[in-house]
């Protein structure tokens, strides 16, 4: 059975780097400062695509990806790893986006593609840390999500077998198809990128990179069709203006603040009786742990 | 996330050598498969940027992964049960994202499944290899062994076996027993021709790196009766068709997950590779080319990792208040070892670059006749080679040994506990000037070159390269090295005696390999200011060798060779 499998995936900063001008004061990260990468969990979220396309002959992997232009990096990386070849859906009025708003964007992006068999991405991307984007796509699909997936166990008859990496174990759930499965950082690793895959995909690109290429190298796309990488806009998904970018963002930092850590004196509450209790929940309540 | 190519900016100088765009249009044969595959290269520059970029996943499996796991796999090793070999699993895992990157038959033709990459990147490959993991560098690199089944094998041979090793299935060189070691004339394994025309195998060979590949080459004697290497031919044992059992893995010093293996071959059904009787004298003697620049480069690989590991611990060991780097005892070991790194590096690559060119020009001649002076220049080319290739096996497997020494020594009594690689590192590099022929050995094949001329045809060539004004100095050096190098090529020469020749073998190859290192060193400078720092540590070391030579062979009578009989 041949799929079409799409894999969301973000071009993130590397946060695992952090340096002291990693945040812009308006509380915005400044991208500048961070070197763009393949966001980590989107990576192990593509290796469980690929291990279906080999177990499915004649599945393709697209990926699709929302941000700037250059987020077409993302795209051939994961092209030299496996991938068939990708969409950028970028466009200015996109920017500023919260988890609400790119979820709805790339639900749009998604109907465009018509056929698909499955939805696969990274748990969470390493700058927002939400993990809300991949469940939110599969509620605007109306399709069901598997979250924190670590396996793809099987894939058949029109069903999904996935194991779970839960707090306190796993578990193995089955979905039908459509749907929606995000990946755990637990998951097997992705497969180095492959030598004769990089020679072959190292000049795919998007119309607005073709413009920098040289001409021999243009050509090269006219013959090569997996050459090209797709930018879509807002208006191509037909998404609605109110519910993207800005405007569709009802997320706005309202302040941010540098966090130091210091150890602070432990408080130690011993005892079992009532009244102890609930001096501990005063406690956490006043220093607002809870409530 | 390291990347073990990326990091080093001196594997790309050697990469984007001048002479690459001759290796690369002969390759490629003016880019006509770029019809043909699609990852094939449309010219020049698109062909070296392949090779920059699968470097890059190059270095970075061995930064990531194969680095990673090498302390593991040498704690671990592999293991025979049943007369096969399991790996470490570390190993496991470093071949199976090898095979996954791709990194496997790199110099093998695109028709059969290669990357068809010239030596020059392939070998850079497993100097970066080595690097991470010196042993597992030998079961990569044994990938080798398809260049010598390409150039000797038939048709439906090549057809048959090459595509698996492109899809990384791995190979052994089936050669060394217990009674032909260094004298592979001895071969014992016997090879008998059956009724029906097929070969079978039967014997014992030892000391077999990675004896439980898929794919063999071994060297057996297939003419009964015959005791000498005219009796010896080569033959394909594939696993697949059993036969061949390991029966016990060494041991070893170093190098421990590599296994060396100890076959029996019972009835094992073989196929002749090329012509009987040529086994020894032509295919193992190619054979053995192809994987002493394989040594050479593990060899470069293990200089480099012992030496950035002695530079990272003197940064950051401190003594007497402060860095022990700031010591000049310590600084000047650095310093000379990073020379002795670089010099052995230079020398690889003007090798390999030799080798690819004679290659080519020989793949060239199968497809068509080649003009006359193709003809002279692929002569020229393999003697160049066959020149370099022993004397850049030979001293840079001691430079990696000295090295090695002097990694642990800069550790002082931390080196010498099991708590960092540079213990692992010196019992690895320890192998390298033995196997593949001892040091002793490669001067023997290199000595003629110091009698024929070869090395001062090398270095006139190099001397007629003008230097810019602040290098001069180190030219003129080189130049009063040379006249030293000479007056004692003339000295041991003009006593007409084999076994005084013999004696002064070494120090005269030694001396030659100075000078040449000296030059390249120079030349590299020229083309790249970062490395003015070790051509002129270098020339200074070389000076002193070379003067220490001469001085010795100068005072030296012949008569007292007699001092020197145990």
């Amino acid at each position: 059975m041949s799929l079409n499998i799409i894999v969301l995936a973000k071009q993130v900063p590397d946060t695992r780097n952090v340096g002291k001008d990693a945040m812009k004061a308006d509380g915005t990260i400044n991208r500048a400062a961070l070197p763009a990468i393949f966001n980590p969990e989107d990576l192990n979220a593509l290796e469980q695509a690929l291990r279906l396309k080999d177990a499915n002959p004649g599945s393709t992997v697209t990926i699709l990806t929302m941000g700037l232009p250059r987020a077409s990096q993302v795209i051939r990386e994961a092209m030299y790893r496996g991938a068939d070849g990708g969409v950028v859906l970028t466009d200015r009025v996109l920017g500023g986006a919260d988890t609400l708003a790119t979820s709805y964007s790339l639900a749009q992006a998604v109907k465009k593609f018509g056929k698909y068999d499955i939805i696969l991405g990274g748990r969470q991307a390493i700058d927002g840390d939400t993990a809300q984007v991949g469940p939110q796509i599969a509620e605007k699909l109306g399709i069901p999500q598997v979250t924190y997936a670590e396996e793809i166990l099987d894939l058949k008859d029109g069903h999904v077998t996935v194991k779970r990496r839960l707090e306190n174990g796993v578990e193995t759930v089955k979905a039908p198809l459509p749907c929606v499965v995000t990946v755990n950082g637990s998951a097997a690793p992705c497969r180095p990128r492959n030598a004769q895959r990089v020679m072959k995909y190292k000049y795919a690109a998007s119309p607005s990179e073709k413009n920098t290429q040289a001409p021999e190298i243009r050509q090269l796309s006219e013959s090569r069709p997996y050459l090209n990488i797709q930018e879509w806009s807002a208006a191509f998904v037909e998404a609605d203006p109110e519910q993207i970018g800005l405007p569709g963002s009802p997320t706005k930092v309202k302040a941010i603040e540098n966090v130091v850590f210091t150890a602070k004196e432990n408080l130690c509450l011993s005892g079992k009786n009532d009244a102890q209790i609930e001096d501990l929940v005063k406690e956490l309540i006043a220093n607002h742990t809870i409530g | 996330m390291a990347n073990f190519y990326t990091d080093n900016p001196d594997l790309k100088h050697h990469l984007t050598h001048p002479m690459m765009q001759k290796i690369v249009e002969l390759k490629e044969r003016n880019f006509t498969d770029a019809q043909k595959f699609d990852y094939a290269p449309i010219n020049f520059e698109d062909a070296m940027d392949n090779y920059d970029k699968v470097l890059e996943i190059v270095g970075d499996l061995c930064g990531n992964t194969i680095a990673e796991n090498a302390e593991g796999v040498d704690h671990e090793g592999p293991k025979v049960e049943n007369g096969r070999v399991t790996y470490a699993s570390g190993t496991q895992e470093n071949l199976e994202a090898c095979r996954k990157a791709g990194l496997m038959g790199m110099s093998m033709p695109r028709r059969l499944g290669g990357l068809n990459f010239p030596i020059t990147p392939y070998i850079m490959a497993a100097d970066i290899v080595s690097r991470a993991d010196t042993g597992f560098e030998n079961l990569w690199g044994l990938q080798d062994c398809a260049e010598t089944l390409y150039e000797f094998g038939n048709e439906e041979q090549k057809q048959k076996y090459i595509p698996r090793v492109c899809a990384g299935e791995t190979m052994s060189m089936d050669l060394t027993e217990p009674d032909a070691g260094s004298d592979l004339q001895a071969v014992m394994l016997k090879a008998t021709k059956k009724e029906d025309g097929t070969w079978v195998l039967n014997g014992v060979k030892r000391f077999i790196t990675n004896g439980d590949s898929d794919i063999h080459l071994v060297l057996a004697r297939s003419e009964e009766g015959t005791t000498d290497g005219r009796g010896l031919s080569m033959f394909i044992y594939d696993k697949r068709n059993g036969g061949v059992n390991v029966r016990r893995i060494e041991n070893k010093m170093g190098i421990k997950g590599s296994p060396t293996c100890e076959l029996t071959y019972k009835n094992a059904p073989a196929e002749l590779c090329g012509d009987t009787r040529m086994g020894l004298i032509k295919y193992v003697m190619a054979l053995m080319n192809g994987a002493r620049l394989g040594i050479a480069a593990q060899s470069v690989g293990v200089s480099e990792i012992a030496y950035r590991e002695a530079l990272q611990y003197a940064r950051e060991r401190k003594q007497f208040g402060k860095a022990i780097i700031e010591f000049p005892a310590v600084s000047e070991m650095l310093s000379v070892m990073k020379a002795k790194l670089d010099a052995s590096r230079s020398l690889l690559y003007e090798t390999a670059r030799y080798v690819d060119l004679y290659k080519v020009l020989e793949d060239i001649a199968k497809e068509r006749p080649l003009t006359p002076e193709e003809r002279k220049e692929c002569k020229q080319y393999k003697k160049l080679a066959d020149a370099l290739t022993p004397m850049a096996k030979g001293l840079s497997s001691e430079y990696c040994n000295q090295n090695a020494y002097d990694c642990i020594q800069i550790h002082g009594g931390s080196g010498f506990m099991k708590d960092y690689a540079c213990e692992r590192v010196y019992r690895d590099a320890r192998i390298t000037s033995i196997y593949e022929g001892t040091t002793q050995l490669q001067v023997v094949a290199a000595i003629r070159h110091v009698t024929t001329g070869t090395y001062m045809t090398l270095i006139d060539g190099y001397d007629a390269t003008e230097v810019k004004a602040e290098l001069q100095p180190l030219k003129e050096k080189l130049q009063a090295m040379t006249a030293k190098y000479k007056a004692a090529v003339e000295s041991v020469t003009s006593v007409n005696n084999q076994e005084y020749t013999d004696f002064m073998a070494r120090r005269l190859v030694e001396m030659a390999g100075n000078i040449v290192m000296g030059y390249l060193l120079l030349l590299d400078a020229q083309r790249n200011e970062s490395f003015e720092r070790t051509a002129g540590v270098y020339n200074k070391m070389a000076d002193a060798e070379v003067a220490k030579h001469a001085d010795f062979i100068a005072a030296f009578k012949p008569e007292q060779l007699s001092l020197y009989k145990v």
